[in-house]
Formats: C-alpha cells, sequence, structure tokens
C-alpha cells in the first residue's frame, strides 16, 4: 500500500495478506471467484480438470488482501487461502 | 507433504465431493455460509443435527458431517420436529429448498412456525423444481418460463418471509447468495434464537431455471442479483414479493421474542404435576 506521508506507526502495521489455494479438481469453474474478487486476483486458466472444467490461476498474489470472499462465494469448497502478513511498504 | 485440505472439510464427507450440483448452482455457497456461520457460532457440533428433505438442496445432509438425516419429500420439519422433542438438547437445523419445505412440506412449514418450535430452517429458494427438470414450484414468479409452463407461470408464487412471518415465526430473513456475509450473518442470528427462524437464501439453478429466463450461467444470476438486490432491513414482509426479473428485496424482516412450543410445555407440566416434578 502506497502513502504520501508516512504514518508515525508504519513500523507496527501490517496488511493480511491471503496465500490463495485451489483445489483444482473440485472446480466446476463457476467463475464466480474470478468475477467478485474485489482485487482482481483471480483469473481463469487455460488449463482443464479432469471433469474438463478450467479452474482459476493466481494472476496476482500480491494483491491479495485475504478479505475470504472466494473461499465464502466458491460452491465447491475448492479454494481457500492461508493468512499471512506483510509490511507496509512506503513508496 | 501435507495433503491439502480445505479449511471447511471437517465439517464435509470429503469422501462424497465433489458433490452432484450443477456448475453454477448456488446451493453450495449457502451451504459454505451455513459452516462459517456455524463454526463461528460457538455451538456444541455434537448437539447439532441437519435434516434435508428431499431435492437438489435435500442431498444438504448427505454433505455435512455431523449428524444429518435425510427425509422423505416434504417432511424435514415433521422429522426435525420428533427429533426436538425426543432430544430438546439438539440445535436442529432443516436445510431443504423451495419445493420441498413450501409446497408439498407446506403444511409442516406452517405449523411448525406457528407452535413456535425452536429450528432454523434454511431455504433455498431457486423458483423451481430444480431435480426433476426445472418444473414450476410454489414460488415460481408469474410470467417465468419453466419445463411446465412454457407460455409463462400462470400461478402467484408464495412469499416465503411473509408466510413465515404470518405464520409466526420469531426470525424472517432473506439473502441472495452473492450476499455471502450478510447471509452468514443472519445463520448465525437464526442460529441464535430460541424459536422458529428462517433464512431464506435466493440462489441460482442455471441448469433448469436460469437458462429459460435467460440467465445462462450461475454468474449472469449473480450478476443480476448484484443489480436488483436492495437491502431494507426492518421492511414487512408483504411487501417483499419478487416478481420475474424485479428488484429482490433483502435483510432481516423479523426479529421478535416469544415462548416457544417448549416453553409451553415446560410450564404446562409444572403446573399439572405441582410438586411432584414430571
Ligand atoms: S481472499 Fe479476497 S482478495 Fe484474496 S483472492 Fe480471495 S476474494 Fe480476492
Ligand atoms: S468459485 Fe470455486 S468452483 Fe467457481 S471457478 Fe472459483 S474455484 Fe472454481
Ligand atoms: S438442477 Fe438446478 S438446483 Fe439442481 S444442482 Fe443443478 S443448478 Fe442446482
Amino acid at each position: 500500500m502506497r502513502y504520501w506521508r508516512k504514518p508515525l506507526d508504519i513500523e507496527g502495521l501490517k496488511i493480511p495478506r491471503g496465500n490463495i489455494q485451489i483445489l483444482k479438481e473440485r472446480c466446476k469453474g463457476c467463475g464466480f471467484c474470478v468475477e467478485f474478487c474485489p482485487q482482481h486476483v483471480l483469473e481463469v486458466s487455460e488449463e482443464f480438470n479432469s471433469k474438463g472444467y478450467h479452474p482459476p490461476y493466481v494472476k496476482d498474489g500480491d494483491g491479495c488482501v485475504s478479505c475470504g470472499l472466494c473461499e465464502m462465494l466458491c460452491p465447491e469448497f475448492a479454494i481457500y487461502r492461508l493468512e499471512e502478513e506483510r509490511e507496509v511498504q512506503v513508496l | 507433504m501435507e495433503p491439502e485440505r480445505h479449511p471447511m472439510d471437517d465439517l464435509l464427507r470429503e469422501d462424497r465431493l465433489p458433490h452432484i450440483w450443477c456448475s453454477g448452482c448456488g446451493i453450495g455457497t449457502a451451504v459454505t455460509c451455513f459452516i462459517s456461520a456455524l463454526l463461528k457460532s460457538g455451538l456444541d457440533l455434537d448437539k447439532v443435527a441437519v435434516v434435508s428433505g428431499i431435492g437438489c438442496t435435500g442431498r444438504v445432509a448427505g454433505y455435512i458431517k455431523l449428524d444429518s438425516f435425510h427425509t422423505t419429500h416434504g417432511r424435514a420439519i415433521a422429522f426435525a420436529t420428533g427429533l426436538k422433542l425426543a432430544n430438546p438438547e439438539l440445535k436442529v437445523v432443516i436445510f431443504s429448498g423451495d419445493g420441498d419445505l413450501i409446497a408439498i412440506g407446506g403444511n409442516h412449514f406452517i405449523h411448525a412456525a406457528r407452535r413456535n418450535i425452536d429450528m432454523t430452517v434454511i431455504c433455498v429458494n431457486n423458483f423451481n423444481y430444480g431435480m426433476t427438470g426445472g418444473q414450476v414450484g410454489p414460488t415460481t414468479p408469474v410470467g417465468a418460463r419453466t419445463t411446465t409452463s412454457p407460455y409463462g407461470c400462470f400461478e402467484h408464487p408464495f412469499n416465503i418471509p411473509y408466510l413465515a412471518a404470518a405464520s409466526g415465526a420469531v426470525y424472517v430473513a432473506r439473502w441472495t447468495m452473492l450476499h455471502v456475509r450478510r447471509l452468514e450473518r443472519s445463520i448465525g442470528e437464526a442460529l441464535a434464537k430460541r424459536g422458529f427462524s428462517l433464512v431464506e437464501v435466493i440462489a441460482p439453478c442455471p441448469t433448469n431455471y436460469g437458462r429459460r429466463q435467460r440467465r445462462r450461467t450461475g454468474l449472469d444470476s449473480l450478476k443480476y442479483y448484484h443489480q436488483k438486490g436492495v437491502i431494507k432491513h426492518g421492511a414487512n414482509p408483504r411487501d417483499v414479493d419478487i416478481d420475474l426479473d424485479g428488484e429482490i428485496i433483502e435483510g432481516v424482516f423479523v426479529d421478535i421474542e416469544k415462548p416457544t412450543f417448549s416453553d409451553f410445555c415446560q410450564e404446562g407440566l409444572s403446573r399439572a404435576m405441582g410438586n411432584r416434578g414430571p
């Protein structure tokens, strides 16, 4: 995240980040996660799973803020996140 | 390496996944919201029972790894009532579809609400009988095309929140499955409520209903919910009808307190037994 001025408590700030995991074989390619991710982290892949669906892939992992929307919206229990933290960077 | 496990897998019968629901079907999302609400509720999971009837949503009981009960068509609430009366400690959740709960099971539904039996009903409404090929159901909007209404549906549909509220439910909410966070919260509130609580979940059935209304995929339906969903907490349930292609009013419509069936049983029994105690 960019700040124009440096917040005083910058050292202590952490932004949650999701490490997105996709269980490709469960996915049925509905596209809900891709469409509604507020950070546009996901994209439909070219790859097929064994049922012939295109699972999503993580296009921009750094953008993920671990909001959990993809995990809740997925009707197939096929996507979840491992929560991580990262330091706030000042540019 | 550890095998990949979804955080909800502990509450799912993994060996049965992937489930039978079609790509873009909304039932799975209603289940994730339920599991998530359940995990946050702090309830003792050994004392939660899930009861389903028949139909696509009727499959839910079979996928949830809790004490669960897949009953006969329309009778989920009847079985659940027996379960609750025999073992009052249980938190009984009925998870079924509009056809099962409101048509064939309609009488059980209104009478359980009238008696204010302590149970939570999650009713997935996809406006048709999905499993049997997409026939007109009790909630199909006027004008909707289905396999049995090729010229558009000629029947007035039930407004489920109004039906529940008029019958005596103490908690009534409706959300589309797109509004996952709000839906999860409402399910949590319903679980915490004493008495008959109802959460209606509007969900896409792209295979049979959506595609006949020119919403071919589940995603088309979600975009429609995004466009036409209007949140109105406390709206009068009488005013929340759903028209074909019209607005979908969502929110918590009823949240009241009143004695439950078990309260009256307890009270009546102790009065009748005097000091002798039951
Ligand atoms: S957790 Fe939120 S930000 Fe991250 S991929 Fe999922 S929807 Fe996008
Ligand atoms: S929401 Fe789930 S099933 Fe749909 S595309 Fe994403 S991972 Fe696949
Ligand atoms: S028929 Fe409809 S309700 Fe049944 S699984 Fe398919 S999309 Fe879902």
